[in-house]
């Protein structure tokens, strides 16, 4: 191996494993540690000066307390399974929204296709902060939605929908909704079109040729746009703080409430460890899945 | 698939964009209202946009910002590239496995725990916290995203106009500055923007990784995002759509040119033998 070959190698290595690896060594660490009223408010710190006895008596010090007390604490589980519950039902809305998006973009004619793309992708670049923040202003209590709804008629009495879970699930919906219509367009579009003639041919009714083979040939799109959506809302922070209420309970939003609120660095960090585990399941089923596409494509 | 582009299909994309567009143009549309309450229309102003540029704490964390985004997404361009012509190049080494988790983990990591054991690490081996650790910190999420931008690229493109770069005695370096740097520039280019916008978008892991005295406008717009809607925030979120819109724009209409270009060279090049 020369030294330019192991220069290329060894330098975004070698990056990557001290700004992120290590880094997550010390979220592991201080997760078994203690509460301290010190700077680091944790204990043990490691006191290598004092050779192996300072190592033993820092291994001596770390144990599982922190993972048995979120275990024993309903406020933790009610957020873990909350968080579960929020970005599931969001993820299949964002599913019946996007699906008849990317359907009406692949049935397009290919000149406007371009376009089309442009403005699904257009929402992406723009601030994730801006878009979550242009709710307020229609869900409020005087906002644009209750306004319209009291003008029409059908309310007389303004919703109150802003600071409760109908808007985080709006948030929700509004902000990952490209990531669901790329993955399914892709899909429809690869599709070939003589398939679907064929099922007509053989007595199909349009919706009939739609379930028996659009959608299950869009699939891997679905189940991409899935995970898409479903891994980010999981772990969100921004959405259930601007938009959410008191009722929110969301893992990500406990766990910054806990290190900058509470200052409770070592239950911050359990609480991460545990978001962590629950997040490998979908993200190595989603690998799997991406894995399987990309040999089926070759 | 194309063919019968129903009623259903037409309803369907409009209702879409409308749910997409509509909260961004009312954002915009009310910048511009004369009235302190955002919700109700009293005429025609800009005064909103004189207060933002009077108020020296958002210039102030507006250059912030602009400081850590050029910074951090021009190292991440370098170390990205790096990583993706590894992935795609080297072939096998010792701990290979481990790096190609270490640069597809950041991207689905949710952002409170990467902004918590970034702090946790900056904390451990007592670097102050300012504009260096955010840049620190959106260097290693970012270069992730271009990774991933450019190895996309240099997986499609013809590994045999390398060799015959270097069996005509170019050094392995000069065959990558003159055969696939130029191939690959505009992935690394589309991989410097997406990794300017995310470092500009950060709210999450900027706040983990600042200091007291360097305060980003996102973490800037949060704070006062938090109080309730103000035409303020409305007026600056219209100049930062704006920004993003000309840049989409120009970006594609770029591409686009360059793609009939390189098509025009190819028939010429093929006409001539």
């Amino acid at each position: 191996m020369n030294l330019r070959r192991l220069f290329l190698i060894a330098t975004p290595y070698a990056w990557l494993a001290f700004f992120f690896l290590v880094p997550f060594g010390i979220v592991f660490k201080i997760a078994l540690s203690d509460y301290a009223i010190s700077i680091p408010p944790y204990t043990p710190t490691l006191d290598l000066s004092q050779g192996w006895a300072g190592v033993k008596e820092f291994l001596d010090g770390l144990d599982f307390e922190n993972f048995t007390f979120l275990a024993s604490d309903a406020l933790y589980i009610k957020a873990y399974l909350s968080s579960l519950k929020i970005a599931a039902i969001s993820t299949f809305i964002t599913l019946l929204v996007a699906y008849p998006i990317a359907y009406g973009m692949a049935q397009a004619p290919d000149e406007w296709r371009p376009t089309l793309m442009m403005l699904v992708i257009l929402p992406f670049w723009t601030s994730f902060l801006i878009r979550v923040y242009s709710w307020i202003g229609i869900l409020s209590g005087e906002g644009f939605l209750n306004q319209i709804l009291m003008w029409t008629g059908i309310i007389s009495q303004p919703l109150t929908i802003l600071n409760t879970n109908t808007a985080v699930y709006i948030g929700i919906v509004y902000t990952y909704l490209p990531f669901m219509i790329l993955p399914i367009y892709a899909a429809l579009e690869k599709l070939d079109i003589s398939l679907i003639e064929a099922a007509e041919d053989l007595g199909c009714t349009r919706i009939q040729a739609f379930w028996l083979v659009t959608f299950p040939l869009s699939r891997p799109g679905v189940i991409a746009g899935c995970f898409l959506v479903f891994i980010p809302a999981l772990g969100e922070f921004v959405i259930p703080s601007i938009l959410g209420g008191n009722e929110t309970l969301m893992i990500g939003k406990t766990l910054y409430d806990e290190f900058f609120a509470n200052r409770d660095w070592p239950v911050a960090s359990a609480v991460a460890v545990v978001l962590l585990l629950l997040l490998i399941v979908p993200i190595i089923l989603f690998q799997r899945n991406e894995q399987k596409q990309r040999e089926a494509g070759l | 698939m194309n063919r019968r582009f129903s009623w259903f299909n037409a309803t369907s994309l409009t209702l879409g964009f409308a749910f997409l567009y509509l909260p961004m143009v009312i954002l915009v549309i009310f910048s511009f209202n004369a009235s302190k309450l955002v919700t109700v229309w009293a005429g025609f102003s800009t005064k909103w946009y004189g207060e933002l540029l009077g108020n020296q704490a958002f210039l102030d964390a507006a250059w912030v910002t602009l400081k850590v985004a050029v910074l951090s997404s021009t190292l991440a361009t370098i170390l990205g590239t790096m990583a993706a012509y590894v992935l795609v190049r080297a072939g096998r080494f010792t701990g290979r496995t481990l790096f190609s988790g270490m640069v597809y983990a950041p991207i689905v990591m949710p952002e409170v725990i990467t902004g918590l054991a970034m702090l946790l690490l900056f904390i451990a081996i007592g670097l102050d916290r300012g504009v260096t650790t955010i840049v620190l910190a959106h260097t290693t999420f970012t270069m992730c995203f271009v990774s991933v931008v450019v190895s996309s690229r240099l997986v499609t493109f013809d590994k045999s106009l390398e060799e015959a770069a270097l069996d005509l005695g170019c050094t392995p370096f000069d065959a990558f500055r003159s055969v696939t740097l130029p191939i690959i520039a505009p992935a690394v280019i589309s991989g410097w923007l997406l990794a300017f916008t995310l470092s500009l978008d950060d709210l999450v892991i900027a706040s983990f990784a600042a200091g007291p005295s360097s305060t980003t406008l996102p973490m800037k717009i949060f704070s006062s995002v938090r109080l309730g809607v103000s035409p303020e925030i409305n007026a600056l979120s219209t100049i930062m759509i704006g920004i993003v819109t000309v840049g989409v724009i120009t970006a594609s209409l770029v591409s686009k040119r360059s793609i009939a270009r390189q098509r025009a060279e190819e028939q010429a090049a093929v006409r001539t033998t």
